[in-house]
This record gives C-alpha cells, sequence and structure tokens, in this order.
C-alpha cells in the first residue's frame, strides 16, 4: 500500500542534513516527490512529500529510524500522513 | 506536487507544538442492554467481558493514529449504556458492584475513565433508578474510574424538583465519602439537564439508547490554538473580524476531529458516531477558555462583557466546525469548568469570577456550572437550588446543562482543593447565604416549557 505523507525537518543549519535525510529515506524505499526548503535567521526548514510503501516498510518503522536520524543530527523530524494537511487546510 | 504549502504545514506543527492543538478524547460507546441479569454478580460478569473485548483494540488503535498523524490524542474513554437500563432485576441490592466491574474494565482497558454509572429521572424515578442513586456515593468511593451521571430534566418534561433534591444529597454524601481526598468522588458526578446520548467528555459521558452497539465519538479541543490567533489580530480587529478568525480555527481543529474519528472507526470496525464541537481547557498554562475571553478584550474573565465574548466564541465554533464535520454531536459547546482551566481559576481568586456570573455564562455555552468547589457545610438544599437554577437555563433555553458541584468537606470559601491531573486544582468559592429550602422542600415537578409544546 502506498501512503503520501509530509516530511518537515527543523533545526539549526549545518551540512548535510539534505544529504542525511535523504539517504535514510533511499534505504527505507521512500521516494521523494517534491521538496521545499529554505533558511530563515539560521533556522533550516524543509517539507518534503513522499510516497511511503507500506508493504516494504510500516509507517510506524519508518517513524523509529527518522527519529534516530533525528537524534543523531540534532534536527526536529516530524514524518505524518498527508490527509492531516489535506483535512485541516482544504474545505 | 505538493498540495499544501510549507506555510500550512508550518502553522499546523505550531498549533500542536506551541498551543495545545490535541484531540481532547476518543471514547467508545459501547452498549450494555445484553447484559442486564438477575443479579448484580452476574450483570458485573457480563458488563467487564463486553466492554474488555469491546475496547480491546481502543489504545493501541488510538495511539498508532496519533503518531502516524502528528496530533495527540490526549485521552481514550468509553461510554457504556446507562447502568440503571440493566439494573431492573436487582432492585434491592447495593449496585456498587457494577461499578466495581466497570472500573476493572476501565483499567483493562488502559483508559482513564469510564463513564455511564447513571439513570435518567427527569420524569419520574424507578426501582432501578433508585438503586443506582442509593448506590452512587459508595460507588464513586470504592472506584477510580467510574463516571456517574444523572439527568433530572429536560424541556419536554420540565424540573423533577424531587430528583434534584435527591441528588444534591447524594453529592453531600459522596463528598463525605471521599473527604479525604478533597471530596473527590464529586468531581465524577455530574446532574443534567437535557442529557444527550452521544456525549464524549467525562463525567457524563454515557451511551444512548438511539446509538449503535459500539460506536467510536470524538471530542475536539484546542483552546490554546484559537487564544493564540486571537492574540496574534491587531487590537482594533472588531468583533465580527474576530467570530471570522474563530470560525476559520475552528474548522481545522474540528477537521482534525473529523480525521482521527473516521480513521479510528475505521481501523476499530466499529460505527463512527459524532465529532463533539467542544473547547474543552486542561489545567496547562495556555489551554484556557478564560484566557480566550480575555484575549477578546475582557481584563479579567467575569468582567461585564465575558457573556457577550462567550457567546460569540461558543457561536463562532459552531460555525466553523459544522463546515468541517457533518457528524456534529454531543454537547458542542465551550466548557468552562473552574478547576480545570487555570485561566478561570485566577479570575475565581482575583475575585472577577463567581457562581452568579458562571450561571449567567451557562445561558451561552455548553454544560453550566462545572468543577466548581463550595464550601463543605453548603446545606443539601442550597446545592439542589443551584442545580435547579442551571436546568432552568437548560429547560426553558432548550439547551444541555449540568452541574458538577464539589462541597468539599472540612473547606470554607477561600480555601485550596487539588484533584490532580486533569481534575486540575481551584478555590473554594463562595455561596449565597440565603435560603433555598423552603423552596426546594416542595418538591414536586417544575413543568415542562411552553416551548416543549411543538407537534
Amino acid at each position: 500500500m502506498k501512503t503520501r505523507a509530509v516530511l518537515s525537518v527543523l533545526g539549526a543549519d549545518r551540512v548535510g542534513i539534505v544529504a542525511t535525510i535523504a539517504t535514510a529515506l533511499a534505504e527505507l524505499s521512500v521516494n521523494i516527490e517534491d521538496i521545499r526548503q529554505t533558511i530563515l535567521s539560521d533556522v533550516f526548514s524543509m517539507t518534503m512529500l513522499v510516497t511511503i510503501d507500506e508493504d516494504i516498510h510500516p509507517f510506524e518503522d519508518i517513524q523509529a529510524r527518522l527519529a534516530e536520524v533525528a537524534e543523531a543530527i540534532g534536527m526536529q523530524v516530524t514524518l505524518q500522513r498527508e490527509d492531516v494537511f489535506r483535512f485541516m487546510h482544504r474545505v | 506536487m505538493l498540495h499544501i504549502s510549507p506555510e500550512e504545514i508550518a502553522e499546523t506543527l505550531l498549533m500542536v507544538h506551541q498551543q495545545h492543538l490535541d484531540i481532547r478524547t476518543v471514547t467508545l460507546g459501547v452498549s450494555i442492554d445484553d447484559c442486564a441479569a438477575d443479579t448484580t454478580q452476574e450483570i458485573s460478569a457480563r458488563l467487564y467481558e463486553k466492554v474488555t473485548r469491546a475496547a480491546e483494540r481502543l489504545v493501541p488503535v488510538a495511539e498508532q493514529i496519533e503518531r502516524e498523524y502528528g496530533v495527540p490524542i490526549r485521552n481514550k474513554r468509553i461510554s457504556v449504556s446507562p447502568v440503571a437500563g440493566i439494573a431492573g432485576r436487582c432492585t434491592g441490592e447495593d449496585l456498587t458492584p457494577i461499578a466495581e466491574a466497570m472500573d476493572r474494565a476501565a483499567e483493562t482497558a488502559g483508559v482513564d475513565f469510564i463513564g455511564g454509572f447513571s439513570a435518567l429521572v427527569h420524569k419520574g424515578v424507578g426501582a432501578a433508578d433508585d438503586a443506582l442513586i442509593r448506590s452512587i456515593p459508595s460507588a464513586l468511593a470504592a472506584t477510580q474510574r467510574v463516571c456517574s451521571s444523572v439527568n433530572v430534566a429536560s424541556t419536554r418534561t420540565g424540573i423533577n424538583v424531587d430528583a434534584v433534591a435527591r441528588m444534591a444529597h447524594t453529592i453531600k454524601e459522596t463528598a463525605a465519602l471521599t473527604a479525604e481526598a478533597d471530596s473527590i468522588g464529586c468531581a465524577k458526578l455530574v446532574v443534567f439537564a437535557n442529557m444527550v446520548e452521544d456525549n464524549p467528555f467525562m463525567a457524563g459521558a454515557v451511551h444512548g439508547s438511539g446509538e449503535a452497539d459500539v460506536v467510536i465519538n470524538v471530542g475536539i479541543s484546542g483552546p490554546g490554538v484559537v487564544r493564540a490567533v486571537i492574540a496574534a489580530m491587531p487590537p482594533e480587529a472588531d468583533l465580527t473580524a474576530v467570530a471570522e478568525a474563530i470560525k476559520a480555527t475552528s474548522f481545522k481543529i474540528t477537521r482534525a476531529g473529523e480525521l482521527v474519528a473516521r480513521e479510528a472507526a475505521r481501523r476499530l470496525g466499529v460505527a463512527m458516531g459524532i465529532v463533539d464541537l467542544s473547547l474543552a481547557p486542561t489545567p496547562a498554562e495556555g489551554d484556557s477558555v478564560a484566557e480566550i475571553l480575555e484575549a477578546m478584550g475582557v481584563e479579567r474573565c467575569g468582567a461585564p462583557g465575558t457573556t457577550t465574548a462567550l457567546a460569540l466564541l461558543n457561536d463562532a465554533v459552531k460555525k466553523g466546525g459544522a463546515m468541517g464535520t457533518s457528524s456534529v454531536g454531543g454537547l458542542s459547546g465551550a466548557f468552562i469548568p473552574v478547576s480545570e482551566d487555570a485561566g478561570m481559576v485566577r479570575a475565581v481568586e482575583c475575585g472577577a469570577l463567581n457562581l452568579e456570573k458562571l450561571e449567567a455564562m451557562t445561558a451561552v455555552c455548553s454544560v453550566g456550572l462545572d468543577m466548581i468547589a463550595v464550601p463543605g457545610e453548603t446545606p443539601a438544599e442550597t446545592l439542589a437550588g443551584i442545580i435547579s437554577d442551571a436546568c432552568a437555563i437548560g429547560v426553558i433555553n432548550n439547551k444541555t446543562t449540568a452541574a458538577r458541584l464539589i462541597p468539599a468537606v472540612g473547606k470554607v470559601a477561600g480555601d485550596h482543593v487539588s484533584w490532580g491531573g486533569l481534575l486540575g486544582a481551584a478555590p473554594v468559592m463562595s455561596v449565597s447565604e440565603w435560603s433555598s429550602a423552603a423552596f426546594v422542600r416542595r418538591g414536586g415537578r417544575m413543568p415542562a416549557p411552553l416551548s416543549s409544546l411543538r407537534n
């Protein structure tokens, strides 16, 4: 089952954030469909739309792996099913 | 393509992480009609089995949804059909063992409260209702998680003043039996007018007779989000603009509730019941309904203008929410529980808010006189007068009202009580010294108002 999800990354800017996240996602067979990234006052902010194949890696496993990555690079990483944004922000 | 803008994503994360957006409760309603039996022992066994089986996956599923969607679900709860309805063959017995079975079932299911130790007596008290009301004090003293509610009035039938008086005495007895814990039993006991059948919030949650066997009802929350939106508006923004901003925010909050309700019902394989559009505060700083009213411009909750501000808030939440779900239900109105709202507590402590103002506020929002500690020596007749006044507002205005009063044993006005957790802490409020005794002792029924004759 393919699931669309939104990945948000927030924290102090440093070298290699995108590379680290993208590598982790590739290892989890997560496909990146869109990326928006900006730096405001040294704060790195990235939003990704990704597609997860839950038959390969369950949603919760991916969240758990990303939590480890977040811990390692000291960033806030949040993975949420896309529906929650669609529901809340579209009539 | 990213159909959602990064700003909208950031807004959602801000709502959750800084403004306390959460789903207040996912409540599983379970019919226990098939648990009727000849003895409380048999009823207890059947009830425990029925509830624990129905609620087996409630907590893990709710936690899974919470993680996957990134929206916290604060409480998972259970409501059952009014217990008086299944106790008709054991009216000579104390029904406390049934409450104890509910308590055990709640513990096994991993929920913090279970509602439904309840009776509906707005027109008359049946034998089973009598047995249930008699058992309330010991049931609430013997259990941790059980909540009790009794409906004593309705627009269709008027106010059963005998039942009101009886409940006032029951509240006093409950306070006495739980005196060592600041009369906490009374915090789990609510007296209603126009009780609803699909309320997911405690202490008044029951599973009504018009419901499917098992349903998921969701109560939204988010006073902190609404307050933040108003606080961010320029001070010269007029009240129409404030109402508009609340509506837009309420829509978003409600959509989160709708999504959680749909997903929980789907994953549990049960019917989706309702989404309750109530702004429910918690004792956490910043999660306060009183602070919303203060952000609108009243200096302290309770100041003149407070009732208008609350009416505006309540109405705007419903208007925005009604666009967000087609399953509006439950109480659906702002809650103003004193002990569970840090802003309310502050307003009482500084003298801005009193019982009489809370009664006026009851007319324009949900619930009524909620989580109010009063002196332990308050006469039962005075409690009955306060409850009947709350009922009168509900009956005449065709809305739900309720009273959750805690006459804290050994405490006087100005003292403090603390129940901890979501129940919070509160100053003991003063009550009128003038007696209601002769009025309440008349008993009988306040007839249904003319507005009930609608057919």
